[in-house]
């Protein structure tokens, strides 16, 4: 096993390092502190940066790449950690769609009977309840005791995550099991959001942990994919669109913005009129106008011959550089406004008069000043961004169509609901993966640039 | 005021130059004439001799961006640069990729993109900034709390879902208006209606939320506490005073996207089978019709620049204490 | 402004009183019928001279008229005299140690063009819209400008003057190429006209002459081909030699007129029982009949009731096509019945069709009761994968060479391929040639013996073990290379990608598995697989071809080794050389239909099949659904000028519409009270606040 970084992780890993960085920082910093303590002060921020966490830890998990060495083959296959979690149900293959807690094939097949005669019916799935003996007296019976079975699971494993709180939180510990017990129940607030959200995700992956063994519990797709794994990958997708664009333009926009904010005069000019030239460009059309060039440029360079999780990888950077391009405007603009503020404040002259170099000035006094700029950034276009990469897959200008993401779900099963029956799990399970990260994203957001920014609120 | 607009008129100019330029570097170094030739000229009984004719006759046999070996002012003017890209000042956009003129075509296209990004943005304000005041008027209530999560929650959801969906429901299950299609005068209105409601639905959750916001700055200003304290009722001061200060930021806010609106919604369009500039545009993607790209790229900084001028001179007129120099 | 809205509220109300609300026409006449399909994708050319696609050939196909046309209803496809008395035959000449074939046409007198502003003549004589001064020019809008017109009979001379235009050269014909190597002088008219186009100076047809094209009188004209070339009455046939009035050159080169997108590529003139009366190509197209058609003068098809229930009492007076970007609004509508013909997503087979125990394909029965009809048909092309044979792995002609490649094709299970990616919708190819072509074999003659097996039940394609064999007798046991010792690797390119081209890739690839080979695929676009085949750098590659005529020549010239892609940008990709191949498609063009040739075919397929040049892939099938109310429809895949032999029961159509489009609308009803409700419970809720705090 050999492990593989590919230029995505590595940005991602920077920023995860950059957000740790960032969070000792606060630790140390008692003013900031106070203004991250307001934002998880509202239940809904606890939540929504809980799921948002959940989901970063996803794409964490996808984020760690390797390969298999074995066997002396040279396989050009990347993994992730979570293709191994996900293992037994990446690779049980339906022939075609088969309905979520299916198992039989949702379209009729032609089956050769022993006799020579030909049959047209639903056939038993390969994997999806397979390990039922007579699915149709069995089917529900499994299902109910699966339940029940998940209940308990979630709930025990729940205890157990706030027995070791209980145990570890030596400094405020209370003083009985009852008491303790009281504080989870009955406090009102922040803790209270925290342990019932958490009961939720025990519940959740207990869900996922029985029944995804047993059936495809989103379904499958047209050749047979399970649903459920398409949209777990397509959660790095969406993550790494959301953060990566930002983090790719946060240099430009930064070192722009604080000359131009800084010096002022000539630079000011020539910088103002280069992001009025990108500004004015329509967004869509630059990013449509990069993306085919792109694709051109590839294919005339596919000679050398890469795997295909690398080339979709490229890709997937590139989309977030051009996005980047188009969106480090209006970041710089901020900057560059903050920064003229700040040049005539009164630290920052006296630093100058004490005889700091412009550049100390700017590394030490100007910059750190900005960074609440960048953090409300980050979050208020994550929500955007994601939203933006379904509707520019949809229009195949979007990340690599070998790649799963959330915009090529959509545009591989727009046709489905041309069916009758209609396929909806496709598109249904994008819908709710998408929603759940953006409105995270947005309620985060909200509670975010309220807590910086006290002027909207009310 | 005449001065200011023709400084900025002429600090256009060189962004519309740049913005030229960098789109060419972009099509032409990366995609050479003879790629266009291939694509255009189909897959049969192809020769050397019927791509040379062909980029001929769009001129793309010509040297890029300098002609050496030619004397004079013809070393820029006898080039790709200067006979595709310069002379889009001209709103000469010349040929499509495919052989039709480019301008006769925006000329047809723009109104049926007008037809829905118009009403869109009429009925969208309208509703609103009605449902905003609705929500403003009951602030820190459970009816202004639930507001803002139910736009929080209309904002997340991805805009491509109103459309598949609203087209599903209203189309496909409750039959109550045309799948698709387009028709010109009167009887277009039974085709825009659903783009237009999918439209103002999906643009309602970030527009309530704003301008509630805005509505809010304005209701803690010293004058509303004033006429509080004259004894005006709640609802009068709503729409007479906080509306009528809050329609400025909201008015200018309009005003830049303005110009805009002709370029139409690129997904709608193509999904409703409207024949706006929208469509054209994604068609033109696809079909990888460069020049039809560029010339739209060009279309849309300048309508943007455009935009931004307004806005300045909006500013002027709504509010007199703004003099522009 | 809202009093307005009001009023088309109101106004689209009394449309639903009426019809179905979602009705996307405006309201038809009585006893007047339109047809409405939809096509995809804008046509680009319409002027038939560079016209080569079958979207396009839709449209100039009832519009224009070639000298002959194919049969509508027998079977193998014949040609019959359309504007022409009878079939022209080719008459041998001998002259300066060339043979010519001259070909005398003679066409009936009386035929009328469809009326057109560039035949309008005022009292005098003269045009009216000839030599328009830039004023007029500017004024015109729309082509509803010009108010009068004009027509003029049918002359041979309109004949001569396409085969003129197909050497301009900013007409871009696609068989200028081709055509040139045949009629006699139009290569030197082309060198002529781009000569004198480079100068600069505007090209007048009229004044140039062809050395190949005699015109005798109005009714009578002569073309000259080198050699001998029986499959040139089949090109005739083709939009390429459809009459073409000077006038109309004339009318639409005026300057001005290009800016305006009015050109013959947008507005044809001919003299098709249709004519083109609005051409927006961004939302519809719309063919009305040509009141000067006159049908006695084209050749009546005989009614044989017992062949197919054909009805000719109600033409299709207008034809409405238009543009459907997106597949489920097209579906939807078919099924709503605002279209009359729809092709079959992939997504809906299983809804639409049933396959019975037999293994046919049927219409599934909710389907059928909506009274649909379906027609098959195998389509006249084929689908296949082409190794590069002057590769010196993959290509060459060594036994083991030959053996390799048996190996591959019998690995490749298109059985398989048609029945996961195309709902079994294909027939699989034993050879180049498809069926309803002269030199298909069914049944056992036909079976390609070195792929597939006979037995009772048809062929069958042979074990996996006998390819592996082969494999080893090539020299590659289990796909290790016995002389390095390393697998083999062979490469794949293709243009497919997408989501659904990702899971037919991965299918090739265990196709080749079963032979221990790896195969790497490239895929990369269009142009840039093209230059690969150009340049011979491809090695494996997938590619098909539609014939362009019913003879076998069409096909099996794409593996004659004087027209390889690499030494001669000909069609065969392949680069196929086999010089007795070669010597024999010389002697199969020249002889006629008959016992002779089919021997000569066999041979040279049985060559084919040795040599293994392509792994032969399959001939894809169309499945096209008509509703009732369309009748006449035979499918016939040469033919395409077919809307004058359809007719529509506009009756039939009206009651299905009624029924299939009943507005729901409790739900918006119900959404209305709700927010009503929401609305009013808020203002109760704050007035009982209210007064509770005051």
């Amino acid at each position: 096993m050999q492990i593989v970084i590919l230029k995505t992780d590595f940005l991602f890993f920077l920023l995860l390092a950059g957000i740790f960085l960032y969070s000792l920082f606060v630790f140390k910093d008692k003013q900031l502190l106070d203004v991250w303590r307001q934002v998880f002060r509202k239940p809904l921020a606890i939540a929504s940066g809980m799921v948002l966490f959940f989901y970063l830890a996803i794409c964490l998990l996808d984020s760690i790449h390797f390969k298999h060495l074995a066997n002396n083959e040279k396989s050009q296959e990347i993994t992730s950690v979570l293709d191994s979690l996900f293992e037994p149900i990446s690779k049980q293959v339906e022939t075609t769609y088969s309905a979520p807690f299916a198992y039989s094939s949702f379209v009729k097949e032609t089956i050769l009977n022993d006799d020579g005669s030909v049959a047209r019916e639903f056939p038993r799935l390969k994997f999806g309840g397979s390990h039922l003996i007579d699915p149709e007296s069995d089917y529900w019976p499994d299902i109910w005791i699966s339940l029940i079975y998940i209940l308990c699971m979630g709930f025990v494993f729940w205890l157990v995550l706030l027995f070791i709180y209980y145990f570890f939180s030596y400094r405020s510990r209370p003083k009985s099991v009852i008491s303790f017990v009281n504080v989870v129940l009955v406090s009102s607030g922040s803790f209270k959001v925290f342990w019932v959200t958490l009961l939720g995700f025990c519940l959740l992956f207990s869900f996922l942990f029985v029944f995804a063994g047993h059936y495809h519990i989103l379904g499958t797709d047209k050749v047979g994919n399970d649903v459920l794994y398409q949209s777990f990958k397509s959660i790095r997708t969406g993550v790494l669109i959301g953060t990566l664009t930002t983090l790719l333009a946060l240099p430009f926009a930064l070192i722009f913005g604080v000359t131009a904010g800084y010096f002022g005069g000539w630079i000011d000019d020539v910088i103002q009129f280069l992001y009025t030239t990108l500004s004015s460009i329509p967004g869509v059309l630059l990013i449509a106008a990069a993306a085919l060039m792109l694709e051109i440029y590839m294919s005339k360079h596919s000679d050398i011959y890469m795997s295909v999780v690398a080339r979709a990888d490229l890709r997937l950077l590139a989309l977030c550089m051009i996005i980047g391009i188009t969106s480090w405007t209006t970041l710089c603009r901020y900057v560059r406004a903050e920064t003229l503020k700040l040049r005539e404040m009164d630290f920052v002259a006296a630093a100058t008069a004490l005889g700091a170099t412009k550049l100390r000035v700017i590394f030490r006094h100007v910059t750190p000043n900005l960074m609440h700029l960048v953090m409300i950034t980050l979050v208020l276009d994550f929500s955007g961004l994601v939203l933006a990469e379904a509707a520019l897959s949809y229009i195949d200008i979007g990340v690599d169509p070998s790649m799963e993401s959330w915009g090529n779900m959509i545009n591989s099963a727009r046709l489905e609901l041309a069916r009758e029956p209609v396929v909806w799990w496709s598109l249904g399970s994008a819908f709710f993966f998408m929603l759940f990260l953006v409105l995270a994203a947005n309620i985060f957001a909200d509670s975010t640039r309220d807590a910086f920014d006290p002027k909207t609120n009310d | 005021m005449f001065n200011y607009l023709l400084k900025r008129i002429f600090y256009a100019i060189p962004i519309l130059i740049s913005v030229n330029v960098f789109t060419f570097f972009l099509f032409f170094v990366v995609n050479t004439p003879d790629d266009m030739a291939r694509l255009h000229l189909g897959n049969k009984h192809v020769t050397q001799e019927a791509i040379d004719n062909w980029k001929f006759e769009r001129g793309y046999n010509k040297p890029l961006l300098w002609a050496s070996e030619l004397d004079g002012v013809k070393k820029i003017s006898e080039t790709i640069f200067f006979e595709n890209s310069l002379k889009l000042f001209l709103f000469k956009f010349g040929q499509s990729d495919s052989g039709r003129d480019i301008s006769f075509d925006i000329s047809k296209r723009m109104w049926p993109s007008l037809a829905i990004a118009l009403p869109v943005l009429i009925v969208g304000i309208c509703l609103t900034l009605t449902i905003a005041l609705f929500v403003a008027f009951f602030r820190a209530t459970y009816i202004d709390s639930t507001g803002v999560l139910i736009c929080v929650f209309m904002m997340s959801v991805s805009g491509l879902f109103y459309i598949i969906g609203g087209q599903y429901l209203i189309g496909k299950m409750l039959k109550l208006v045309p799948i698709s299609g387009y028709s010109e005068g009167l009887s277009a209105v039974k085709f825009l209606i659903l783009p237009v409601a999918i439209g103002v639905i999906s643009g309602l959750g970030n527009g309530t939320r704003w301008y509630r916001t805005i509505f809010l700055e304005e209701v803690n200003k010293d004058y509303v506490r004033t006429a509080r304290s004259k004894g005006f009722k709640e609802s009068q001061i709503m729409l007479s005073h906080v509306l009528r200060n809050a329609l400025i930021p909201i008015m200018t806010g309009v005003v830049v996207v303005l110009p805009s609106l002709f370029l139409g919604s690129l997904i709608t369009e193509s999904f409703f089978g409207i024949p706006g500039l929208g469509s054209y545009t994604i068609e033109a993607i696809r079909a990888q019709d460069f020049a039809i790209v560029r010339s739209m790229v060009f279309l849309g900084s300048l309508l943007y620049i455009l935009g931004l001028i307004l806005t300045d001179i909006s500013y002027t007129l709504v509010d007199p204490r703004v003099r522009l120099n | 402004m809202y009093l307005y809205k009001f009023y088309f509220i109101f106004f689209i109300f009394i449309i639903g009183c009426s019809k179905p609300w979602n009705n996307p026409y405006s309201t038809e006449k009585e006893s007047y019928s339109i047809h409405y399909s939809s096509f995809a994708e804008r046509p680009k050319h319409l002027d038939p001279v560079s016209s080569y696609s079958e979207n396009e050939a839709r449209f100039i196909s009832q519009i224009y008229e070639p000298l002959v046309q194919y049969h509508y209803l027998d079977r193998p496809y014949r040609l019959e005299a359309l504007t022409a008395t009878k079939l022209p035959e080719p008459m041998l000449v001998h002259d300066e140690s060339i043979n010519y074939s001259i070909y005398k046409v003679r066409i009936k007198p009386g035929i009328l063009y469809q009326p057109h502003p560039c035949f309008a003549k005022d009292p005098q004589g003269n045009f009216v819209y000839h030599d328009l001064t830039s004023e007029q020019v500017s004024q015109i809008k729309t082509f509803s400008f010009f108010t009068s017109t004009g027509t003029r009979e049918l002359t041979a001379h309109d004949y001569a003057f396409q085969i003129k235009r197909l050497a301009h050269p900013q007409k871009h014909s696609p068989v200028l190429g081709l055509m040139s190597k045949y009629i006699v002088g139009l290569k030197e008219l082309k060198e002529k006209l781009l000569a004198s186009s480079q100068k600069g100076q505007v090209i007048d047809l009229k004044k140039f002459n062809i050395a190949g094209v005699k015109v005798v009188n109005n009714y009578e004209f002569e073309i000259k081909i080198y050699g001998k070339y029986p499959q040139f009455k089949y090109w005739l046939a083709m939009n390429f030699f459809a009459p073409i009035p000077w006038e109309a050159e004339a009318f639409f080169s005026q300057t001005g007129f290009k800016e305006k997108n009015l050109s013959l590529d947008w507005y044809p003139v001919g003299t098709g029982p249709y004519m083109l009366t609005e051409n927006n190509p961004n939302r519809r197209i719309i063919l009305k009949k040509n009141p000067n058609y006159d049908p006695t003068l084209r050749p009546s098809i005989e009614h044989n009731k017992q062949r197919i229930d054909l009805n000719f009492d109600r033409e299709v007076d207008e034809a409405h096509f238009i543009l459907e970007k997106e597949a489920i609004p097209e579906w939807s509508k078919f099924l709503q019945g605002y279209y009359d013909a729809s092709g079959i997503l992939s997504d809906s087979f299983d809804q639409v069709i049933s396959i019975n125990s037999r293994g046919d394909a049927n219409l599934s029965s909710d389907i059928e009761a909506k009274g649909v009809n379906l027609v098959k048909a195998v389509k006249p092309s084929i689908a296949y994968m082409g190794f590069n044979m002057t590769d010196p792995l993959i290509g060459g002609y060594s036994e083991k060479q030959k053996f390799l490649r048996r190996a591959i094709s019998i690995a490749i299970n298109y059985e398989e391929l048609l029945s996961i990616f195309a709902n079994g919708r294909g027939l699989v190819a034993q050879g180049p040639i498809p069926p309803g072509i002269f030199g298909y074999l069914n049944g056992l003659s036909g079976v390609n013996e070195h792929v597939y097996q006979w037995t009772e039940k048809g062929p069958r394609r042979k074990s996996i073990e006998i390819a592996q064999d082969l494999m080893s007798r090539a020299g590659y046991p289990e796909g290790i290379d016995t002389t390095t010792g390393k697998r083999l690797t062979l490469f794949y390119d293709t243009v497919l990608g997408g989501p659904s081209g990702k899971a037919v890739l991965n299918w090739y690839r265990k196709q080749f598995k079963k032979l221990g080979i790896e195969l790497i695929v490239r895929a990369t676009d269009y142009n840039r697989f093209q230059e690969k085949i150009r340049k011979g750098t491809a090695q494996i590659f997938s590619w098909g071809w539609n014939a362009d005529y019913p003879d076998p020549e069409n096909f099996l010239f794409l593996l004659y080794g004087p027209n390889s892609k690499v030494e001669t940008q000909g069609e065969n990709a392949t680069n196929y050389q086999n010089p007795e191949f070669d010597n024999l498609f010389l002697k199969m063009m020249e002889t006629p239909n008959g016992v002779s040739r089919q021997k000569i075919i066999d041979r040279m397929v049985e060559l084919l099949r040795e040599d293994s040049p392509w792994v032969w892939g399959y001939h894809p099938t169309t499945y096209t659904l008509y509703h009732k109310w369309m009748k006449g429809v035979v499918p016939n895949l040469m033919a395409r000028n077919t809307l004058k032999y359809k007719t529509i029961n506009q009756n039939e159509r009206r009651e299905y519409r009624a029924k299939a489009n009943q507005p729901v609308l409790w739900p918006l009803v119900f959404v209305v009270i709700t927010i009503f409700a929401i609305f009013f419970i808020c203002l109760f809720r704050v007035k009982k606040d209210k007064t509770t705090s005051v």
